[in-house]
């Protein structure tokens, strides 16, 4: 029900078969990006990092989207990504709370172009897991998992219900208490 | 002045922005700092920020995350709907609500009852 910036897709392809090769070696990634056809395109940049074959050379054999099994759900997930930051590449293994896969990527990137001014071409995502809340490292995450969590909401600021009833001025000042 | 409502695993929400504006959601686990699992009686459980959320005073007792029918159970224990309408706030929006609703004719009945009532103390 919310749109995802970041779709999952498995990408599956392989090289044109050859004379020399009659089956070549079939290939399946699983990668996120925003439609179809930048999959397609990250598919094909990650695979002539790794093996000696071309878009023009290879073929696409499927590409199907990965739905979130369970989106009611908090889990905690785990994402090992390397980044090229402006003096080289780093490792990174970045923690969130989120009730889908998608979502949690979304944060990720969000957070990597608010920390670290990396942008989406820069970041590879190495491996995503979801993360049993025993082995969580990041204290960040680890805070929520209390089952008597309680806090209360500090700061409330009053919005209209609709952009429409948006005014620049107000007659009194607002009551930012509850 | 200490704080009376908590973001806690049971609390009733009122939605106050966005698609299911007017709803009374009860808050089943916390996602993160901003981020909150709802769910209600006619809804699938989605998570919502807490800027959307107005948390009321009304609490109910479920363990974190139940089961669907659990949740039923332990708002007709805890007559959630009930003491919603009771309360001055629920009451104010039963009354706001009322009011977009009238057509034409309800608001002439309307104003010849306000008027009614201004003789009345007037007469009295």
């Amino acid at each position: 029900m919310v749109a995802y910036r970041f779709h999952q897709y498995q990408v599956v392809g392989r090289g044109l078969p050859t004379p020399t090769d009659e089956h070549p070696k079939i290939y399946r990634m699983k990668l996120w990006a925003t439609n179809e056809v930048r999959a397609k395109s990250k598919f094909w940049y990650f695979l002539r990092k790794l093996k000696k074959v071309k878009k023009s050379n290879g073929q696409i054999l499927a590409i199907n989207e990965i739905f979130e099994k369970n989106p009611t759900t908090i889990k905690n997930y785990g994402i090992w990504l390397r980044y090229q930051s402006r003096t080289g590449y780093h490792n990174m293994y970045k923690e969130y709370r989120d009730t889908t896969l998608n979502g949690a990527v979304e944060q990720m990137y969000t957070e990597m172009a608010s920390r670290h001014r990396v942008r989406f071409p820069c970041i590879q995502i190495i491996k995503t897991a979801t993360v049993h809340f025993k082995l969580c490292k990041r204290d960040n995450t680890k805070q929520f998992h209390k089952s008597d969590i309680r806090f209360p909401l500090v700061y409330r600021k009053v919005r209209p219900p609709t952009r429409k009833l948006k005014t620049t001025f107000k007659a009194s000042r607002p009551n930012l208490f509850m | 002045m200490p704080f009376k409502r908590f973001v806690e695993i049971g609390r009733v929400a009122l939605v106050n922005y966005g698609k299911d504006y007017g709803r009374l959601v009860v808050i089943v686990d916390v996602v993160d700092q901003n981020r909150a699992l709802v769910d209600a009686p006619d809804m699938v459980r989605c998570q919502i920020n807490f800027k959307r959320l107005s948390l009321t005073d009304i609490k109910i007792d479920i363990k974190r995350v139940p089961k669907k029918t659990t949740l039923l159970k332990a708002m007709e224990e805890a007559d959630v709907k009930n003491k919603w309408e009771n309360s001055s706030w629920g009451k104010k929006l039963i009354v706001q609500k009322r009011r977009a609703s009238l057509n034409d004719f309800d608001r002439f009945k309307v104003m010849l009852a306000k008027i009614k009532v201004i003789l009345s103390s007037i007469l009295d």
